[in-house]
This record gives C-alpha cells, sequence and structure tokens, in this order.
C-alpha cells in the first residue's frame, strides 16, 4: 500500500498568499471570538464548586433545578453529563461558604428530594488556587514556547525558530478559537493538551526545515520556492500517516474515554489536523518571507550539521 | 550487514525480562483487605497471632495474613468478609490500633519482594478526597505574639522591673517605661531569656519610653514552618481516627498542606472531622444571675460572649481563656466508674495539669465550658460542672452525654488544637465507582487505539509494520514497567498521555519506515536502505522528541495534580519510545534480515516509483 504517488513537486508556495490568507482570517475569526466570547474557563481556572452526580433513573432536570433553587446559592447550573443518569452541578464561588458545607448542602436537598441519587465527584477550588493555576497555565505556555523557540534556533536558524513557533501558537490560537466559539469547558486537561500538541507539532516543521536545509545542499541550482516545494512534497506522506497514527489515538480516546477526557481529546484532535496544515502551509511561506536564503543555511563551518541527511 | 551485535540483544532482553516483571503484577485483580496499622503501640508477629486468632473464633475466612512495615495486612475473600473483619478485629484490638479497610494486589509475594508492584492509582481511579488547605499564618502570628506578651509580662514581673505597660501593636509587643535604666534593665534581661526576639527603641506620647520587641525574621519563618508542621501532625491524628489505609498529608509549598484519602467511601464523614479545622479553648461559664437572661435579651455582659450548646441551648462565657487545646496531651471516651456514663477522660501536660489544679481548686461547683473555635465561630462542645478539685493532670468529664458524643468530643479534644486555622482551598473527591469506571475508560481508550494502530500500520508497511508494531508494544510494556517501578502516580490524565504516547511513538517507526521507501525508491540495496532508513531517521526522531520533551518538562514544572500525571507519563513515554522505536525495533530487523546475505527485496510493502507509475512494482 501506497497512499502518495506524487509525480512531481507541488507548487504550494505558488499559493502561499491563498493560505496565507486563510490562515490569517481564520486566526483573526479565533481571535474576535476570543475577544468577543471569551473563554468558557471551568472550574479549575475560575473557582468555584462542581458536583457531579449519578440518578438510578434519568435526571429529571427541572426537580434537581427546583431542589437546588431552594437553597438560595446564586446563579448554579444543572446539566446532563455524559449519560442521561448523570447530572452536573456548577455552582459560582461564594463568599464565607466553605466547600465541604456547599457540596453537603446541595447533596442533602438532592437526597431529600430523590433518594437514589448518588455523589460521584466533587470538585472545588478556591479563588486563590483557581488564580495560581492559571498564573502557572500561562507561564507554562511561556516556558514551552521559549525552549521550542531556543531549541530551534540553536538547532537550525531564528528565522525558521520564529516561522515555526509563530505558525504552531497561530494553532494554539485557533483551538482556544473553537473553545471560544462552542463555549467549550477549558479545564486544566485542555491547557496539557494544547501543551502537548504545541511540541509535537513543531515536529513537523522540524522536519521540514530539515529537508529545505538538506534541499539547499543537494538542489544547488534550484530557486527557494523550489527548495522549499520539493521539501514539503517529499516530507507530506510521512507528515500525514503520523499525524494520522497519532489522530486514531487520540479519536481513541475521544470517543472511549468518557466525559472527563471528552475537551481534553477535543483540544488534541483539533491541533493536530491544524498541526498538518500550518506546519506545511504556514511555516514554509513565512521562512521564504523571512528571506531565508542558501546561505543562511548552508555554512561550510558548520560541520556536524551539514553531514545530517535527514528526510 | 544489518547485524546486531550481541550486547545490544542482551541489553534488550535485560530490559525486556524487568518489564516483564514489573508490569506482571498489574494483571493481578485486587482483592477486599483489612490492615492493620498503629501510630503508637508495636506492629510485631505477636500481634499478627493476635489477629489470626481473633479472625478464627469469629470464622472468617480470610486469605493469609502478612506482617510489613506499614502493618498487618489481610487478604478476605470478600467485601462483606472485609466490614465483618474490620468490625472484629477493631472490637478485639481496642483504640490503639487502626483497622482500615484496603484493596490489595493479589499478585504472588516473590513479586512483591522484588518490589514489583502494580501502578499506584490517583484518586480520580480509585476513588477517594482529595484537599488543599491553607493554613492562615497570620493567626499563628497573632497567637505567638500573645504568648509573647504574656511570657514578657511574667517576666518583667519576676524581675522586678517596673514598666507602666505592655501590649500588642501589630506584629510587636510594646512595653512601655518610665525611666531610661528599667528600659536597658528590661532590655538585657529579655535579650538574655528570648533570644528570638530584636528591638526597637522609641518614645511615645508624654515623654514615656517604649521598648518595642518583634520576631527576627529567621524566627518568624521557624514560627510559620512549625505552625505548618503542627497542624501536618493534627491533621495525621484526625485521618488516624478515619482509619485510611495510606493517606497522603504533605506540606506543599509554604503554606499549604495536601491531605490526600484514597478509598475512602464515607466522604462526608471525612470531610467533617478534617474540615473542623478548629481550636479549643476551655473558658468559666459567666453564672451570674440574669447574665444569660440579659444576654438573651441582646445586652451581652461586659468581658462575656453568648454561644450555644451543641444542645442548642445559649450559655453565657466569659471571654478570658484559661486553658487552650495545646495543653491536652490526650483524650480518649469511656465510662464514668461510679455511674457507668458515658464520660471523656482527658489527660493535661504539665503546666496545663498545673493551671487546672487551680482553676478547679478555686471553681467548685462551677461550670466551665469546653470551646471550639471554627473561623471565627464558636461553639461550646460542653459544659461540665467542677465537683472538686482536680490534681495530676487527669481530667474526666462525665453527664448529659451519649456514648457518640463522648467519642466525637474526645476525638475533637486529641486532635488538638491547631497552630493556626486551616482552610479548604482546593477539594476534589471522586466516587469509588466513577474511579472505576473512568480506569474502565482509560484501558478502552488505550487498547482500541493501539489495535486500530496496529492493524493499519501492519498492512501499510507489512513485516515492517508488524515490527513497528512489536516495537510499540514495547513501548508500552516498559512505560507500565516503569511507571510501576517508580510508583509514579497514575491518574486518568495519564492513561490518556500513554494512549496520547503510543500515537506519538509511532512516528519514529512512520519516519524509518519512510526513509527506507525513499532510499529503495531511490534504487539503494535492501541491506542498504535499511541502514540508511535508521541511521538518517535518528537526527529528526531525537529533535521531534526533544521538542515534545520540552513541552512535558513544562507541564511537569508548572502542572498539579491530575496534570503532574499527564506529564509525568508524556515525559516518560518518550524517553521508552525513543529506546524502543529505534533499539528494539532495529535488532528485530536484524534478527529477521540480518543474517541474510543476499537480500532481495524488504517487506515493507508497496513501493512506488514516479518511472514506473503505470505498472506499480514491488520491491
Amino acid at each position: 500500500m501506497e497512499f502518495f504517488r506524487i509525480h512531481r513537486d507541488i507548487p504550494f508556495m505558488r499559493h502561499a498568499i491563498t493560505f496565507n490568507v486563510i490562515s490569517l482570517v481564520t486566526f483573526l475569526l479565533a481571535v474576535i471570538f476570543l475577544a468577543t466570547r471569551g473563554l468558557n474557563f471551568g472550574v479549575d481556572f475560575r473557582g468555584g464548586t462542581v458536583i457531579e452526580v449519578g440518578y438510578a433513573h434519568p435526571v429529571d432536570f427541572n426537580r434537581v433545578r427546583a431542589a437546588i433553587d431552594k437553597l438560595n446559592l446564586g446563579e448554579f447550573s444543572a446539566q446532563a453529563f455524559g449519560r442521561s443518569d448523570t447530572a452536573l452541578i456548577r455552582l459560582p464561588l461564594k463568599e464565607g461558604t466553605s466547600s465541604a458545607a456547599l457540596s453537603e448542602r446541595v447533596m442533602s436537598a438532592l437526597t431529600a428530594d430523590d433518594p437514589s441519587v448518588k455523589q460521584q465527584r466533587v470538585e472545588f477550588v478556591g479563588p486563590q488556587v483557581g488564580k495560581e493555576l492559571y498564573e502557572n497555565g500561562a507561564l507554562a505556555l511561556l516556558l514551552v514556547v521559549l525552549g521550542i523557540v531556543g531549541y530551534l534556533a540553536l538547532r537550525f536558524e531564528w528565522r525558521f525558530a520564529v516561522a515555526a513557533i509563530i505558525a504552531n501558537l497561530h494553532d494554539v490560537i485557533i483551538i482556544l478559537g473553537f473553545f471560544a466559539v462552542f463555549q467549550w469547558e477549558f479545564s486544566l486537561a485542555v491547557l496539557a493538551a494544547i501543551l502537548a500538541v504545541l511540541g509535537y507539532s513543531v515536529n513537523e516543521s522540524v522536519v521540514i526545515a530539515d529537508r529545505i536545509r538538506e534541499n539547499f545542499r543537494k538542489m544547488r541550482k534550484a530557486t527557494v520556492v523550489h527548495v522549499i516545494d520539493n521539501a514539503i512534497t517529499s516530507t507530506i506522506s510521512r507528515t500525514i500517516i503520523t499525524h494520522g497514527c497519532t489522530l486514531l489515538m487520540v479519536l481513541s480516546i475521544l470517543f472511549f474515554g468518557g466525559e472527563t477526557l471528552h475537551y481534553f481529546a477535543l483540544a488534541l484532535t483539533i491541533g493536530i489536523c491544524f498541526g498538518i496544515y500550518s506546519s506545511v502551509l504556514v511555516m514554509a511561506p513565512l521562512v521564504r518571507w523571512m528571506g531565508v536564503s542558501r546561505e543562511d543555511l548552508v555554512k561550510p563551518d558548520r560541520k556536524i550539521s551539514a553531514d545530517k541527511i535527514l528526510p | 550487514m544489518n547485524r546486531y551485535p550481541a550486547w545490544k540483544y542482551i541489553v534488550i532482553a535485560v530490559a525486556l525480562a524487568i518489564g516483564i516483571f514489573y508490569t506482571l503484577p498489574n494483571f493481578f485483580p485486587e482483592v477486599p483487605a483489612v490492615q492493620v496499622s498503629s501510630a503508637k503501640a508495636k506492629i510485631d508477629t505477636a500481634l499478627l497471632g493476635t489477629v489470626e486468632d481473633a479472625l478464627k473464633s469469629a470464622e472468617i475466612s480470610y486469605r493469609g495474613a502478612v506482617l510489613d512495615p506499614t502493618g498487618i495486612k489481610v487478604r478476605l475473600p470478600d467485601t462483606d468478609t472485609q466490614i465483618k473483619a474490620k468490625d472484629v478485629l477493631q472490637a478485639k484490638l481496642g483504640d490503639n490500633y487502626i483497622v482500615a479497610l484496603n484493596l490489595l494486589s493479589s499478585s504472588p509475594h516473590w513479586l512483591a519482594s522484588i518490589g514489583a508492584l502494580p501502578m499506584y492509582l490517583g484518586l480520580d481511579l480509585r476513588g477517594g478526597v482529595h484537599f488543599l488547605l491553607q493554613v492562615d499564618m497570620k493567626a499563628a502570628l497573632d497567637k505567638k505574639q500573645d504568648s509573647y506578651s504574656a511570657d514578657l509580662r511574667s517576666l518583667l514581673r519576676k524581675e522586678k522591673i517596673q514598666y507602666s505597660g505592655i501590649s500588642r501593636e501589630g506584629g510587636n509587643v510594646v512595653m512601655r517605661f518610665r525611666d531610661e535604666g528599667e528600659r536597658n534593665k528590661a532590655r538585657l534581661q529579655i535579650e538574655k531569656n528570648y533570644p528570638d526576639l530584636q528591638f526597637r527603641e522609641a518614645e511615645g506620647t508624654g515623654g514615656e519610653l517604649r521598648l518595642i520587641a518583634g520576631l527576627k525574621p529567621e524566627a518568624l519563618k521557624r514560627v510559620q514552618d512549625n505552625a505548618v508542621l503542627q497542624n501536618i501532625q493534627i491533621l495525621r491524628n484526625r485521618v488516624n481516627e478515619l482509619g485510611v489505609a495510606e493517606p497522603i498529608i504533605q506540606q506543599q509549598g509554604a503554606e499549604r498542606v495536601v491531605v490526600q484519602l484514597p478509598g475512602v467511601q464515607d466522604t462526608a464523614r471525612a470531610k467533617d472531622i478534617l474540615g473542623r479545622t478548629a481550636s479549643l479553648e476551655i473558658r468559666m461559664v459567666n453564672e451570674e444571675p440574669g447574665a444569660l437572661e440579659s444576654a438573651l435579651g441582646g445586652s451581652v455582659p461586659i468581658g462575656s460572649d453568648l454561644f450555644t450548646e451543641r444542645s442548642g441551648q445559649p450559655i453565657v462565657v466569659r471571654r478570658q481563656v484559661v486553658l487552650t487545646g495545646d495543653r491536652i496531651s490526650d483524650a480518649q471516651p469511656g465510662f464514668d466508674q461510679r455511674t457507668n456514663e458515658p464520660a471523656v477522660h482527658i489527660n493535661l501536660d504539665g503546666p496545663g495539669g498545673n493551671i487546672f489544679k487551680e482553676l478547679t481548686r478555686e471553681n467548685v461547683g462551677k461550670r466551665m465550658a469546653i470551646v471550639l473555635v471554627e473561623k471565627g465561630k464558636a461553639e461550646v462542645i460542653t459544659a461540665p460542672v467542677i465537683r472538686e478539685e482536680i490534681g495530676g493532670g487527669r481530667v474526666q468529664i462525665s453527664g448529659r452525654m451519649t456514648t457518640r458524643e463522648a467519642s466525637d468530643v474526645a476525638l475533637l479534644m486529641r486532635a488538638g488544637a491547631l497552630a493556626a486555622p486551616m482552610e479548604i482551598v482546593e477539594e476534589r473527591t471522586v466516587g469509588p465507582s466513577l474511579g472505576a469506571e473512568n480506569i474502565e475508560k482509560g484501558f478502552k481508550s488505550v487498547t482500541y487505539g493501539f489495535i486500530v494502530l496496529a492493524v493499519f500500520i501492519c498492512a501499510y508497511y507489512l513485516l515492517m509494520g508488524v515490527i513497528s508494531t512489536i516495537a510499540l508494544g514495547v513501548n508500552l510494556l516498559l512505560l507500565v514497567a516503569i511507571l510501576s517501578m517508580l510508583q509514579a502516580t497514575l491518574t486518568l490524565p495519564g492513561i490518556a498521555a500513554i494512549a496520547l504516547t503510543l500515537g506519538m511513538a509511532i512516528d519514529a517507526n512512520v519516519l524509518i519506515n519512510e526513509r527506507i521507501r525513499e532510499e529503495l525508491r531511490w534504487g539503494a540495496t535492501p541491506h542498504a536502505a535499511l541502514q540508511a532508513g535508521y541511521e538518517r531517521a535518528w537526527g529528526t526522531i531525537l529533535d521531534s522528541n526533544i521538542t515534545t520533551l520540552i513541552a512535558g518538562v513544562a507541564l511537569l514544572i508548572f502542572g498539579s495534580g491530575a496534570i503532574r500525571g499527564f506529564a509525568v507519563v508524556h515525559c516518560l513515554g518518550i524517553l521508552t519510545s525513543m529506546f524502543s522505536a529505534v533499539f528494539v525495533s532495529r535488532g528485530i530487523v536484524a534478527l529477521v534480515y540480518g543474517n541474510r546475505k543476499k537480500l532481495d527485496r524488504i517487506s515493507i510493502g508497496q513501493v512506488w516509483k514516479p518511472g514506473a507509475a503505470a505498472a506499480p512494482t514491488k520491491a
């Protein structure tokens, strides 16, 4: 079996403008949605209480809401969670009420209403902890970005590093855009997925950058555009198969991993799909526009890197 | 040509053997067990005998009892027997021992003896309670300042130093003097007796001389550290009362404590006992006639507070604290020897005993109140009448109590006063059934994902695909083995990370296989293609793994809880994948193809050549 039978180099660069416009539009849309709708931060970041309860029968949400309403806890939400017999109740932070007291009060109200109810899970995050988790998340993202830029700048050249990180941050913004549009819950697990996918997508950029460098050395007469086209064409098979394989695993988490891992897997899925696109069709034109040339990459004194021929 | 030296095979064989041994325990199901441990009494073979005899005489069938450093563990056939056994043992052994329900792996003993244990499951997989508690440092320091101002006052009095006043202002103790000489004398004495204090001199209004004493920075830090440590100790005591098999109580950062109680079924009770972040005070009841009435009428007598007893009765208590909870060294429920009523027996430490003796001598016939202060809210646990002078620090509280109340009061007193109040700032509770469901879902995602992936890779790359799949299997084996070996906490995101890592690890083999195909396409001989494929792909594999590792490490540094679980598995998985995808798969390739001098073709699926598009050739 061989999926990719490519006769000639695909002229990716000829359509670079088109791809860049598409990228820019999706990127701007994502930014607009992030700015207007914002992320639906989960309890991890925003603080508050989440209670998952299971019933012996499908949940009657009107009764659940009515039972909690009586407690006067302010704004709360009760939704189905994965299955019809499971409900997820979210309560905002409330001054002067401890989590222990809060979840217990809700549970006793629900038990009084229907004794078949069982508490499955409680998560409470205080405002201080939520803030810290938020800050740590931002720091982790920063560390990943700096680490990757530093590594790529060392390994290749700063233009590749900058292009790769722009391409992949563009993925991150788009994933976040999806979460803003659909108001999916943004939790710590989703953040972990985004960082993991960021590290993973950069691979693509590495592989292509490697090939561009190799081509500059081998294809002495070729233009920069031709070199880049050839590099993308000859790695596209590996790119798609690898991502396809990773996607298989991620889809398996999405379908079988249950509700807890749902958004985590969703973020990975979007990230992997856009990862292919961005590292191939965003990073390469960026590199070209930043004016990378043969002389930048093929340095006679850098014997070690010149010796490596990579796929 | 593609031979592999013997030592490399030995390395692979050893890695595989270790992998298999350490993965093995995960395949044995967990069985219900009862665990006996004690903070006070000794656990030895004699106790083991007692345990076995007790079970035998109660006709409880059990599957072996073993003694290990953490206590005695008895495996039981089912959960009903488990609960029965727990009751029998608790009754037999008494309150000095903690009898807890637990789940133990049924793996054979020899595996455990080489340290091969099943993976350590996080709370989201086995069910349980996780709390993050924040220690209120300001309160801890306030308390320390209070005790310093009392100590300094008595020191000045003892040394007969004339002072006009002493008070607490902010974080300092301020002493006022009329003349310079007395101030210097005071300073000298205090410096000698309290090396933790630093001083500042100032002049107050009206020519009054002041000496301001505050804690030195290092002493301040010590007070804070001690406050956290003391609270941890108290939490340990409380958790012991709960009978949890493997509790984790750890300091996190400067001011926080993590409490994890795996497998706790009755989460409400756990929260109740832990959440009771209270301190204990003994005060006198204001029994002046009319005091209660006027307090209820809205005007609480000066120097008193209006509280309610547990029974709901209002009570007026004097504000002066005569004894604090940290003077209580032990409290046990029991029965009054004369009346046979439920009672609480309390032991006080030396100074506490002296204070109490004085207190009871002066107040026979009056009521004292044991006040539980919880986040600024006070509740009177019990308000007994002092019947006689009590010396020796042994106190008994009895009357108007049920057995349950007696044991609750004892527990609260025994757990002692916290050095500083604590507040739950994070809580994650997972019911046991949800935990089991999470394991199943995680297991399913890994299994189904792996199967689909394996089928695709085998179909696409034929024999080389089979080899890649075996390498991927080895990766999974080694990853599980390392996780078991390190006893790293496996969480649901951790299982997701296993799946994700496998999906990413196949990248290395895809790179290698694609490179081999490419070499073949360019006309290389099969042996040369294999050689080049592995060698040239290596640089890219390294690069891509390093970028992934950067993300993993960032998560490890900044992640918490379940996310750290994800990061640990992710990072370890990257490392094992480099070993298995390159080293192991190459070894298998060498086994299959290495000995053939003349190799016509490699089973890697169809290699399409641009020139022969019309009639695809197999190479």
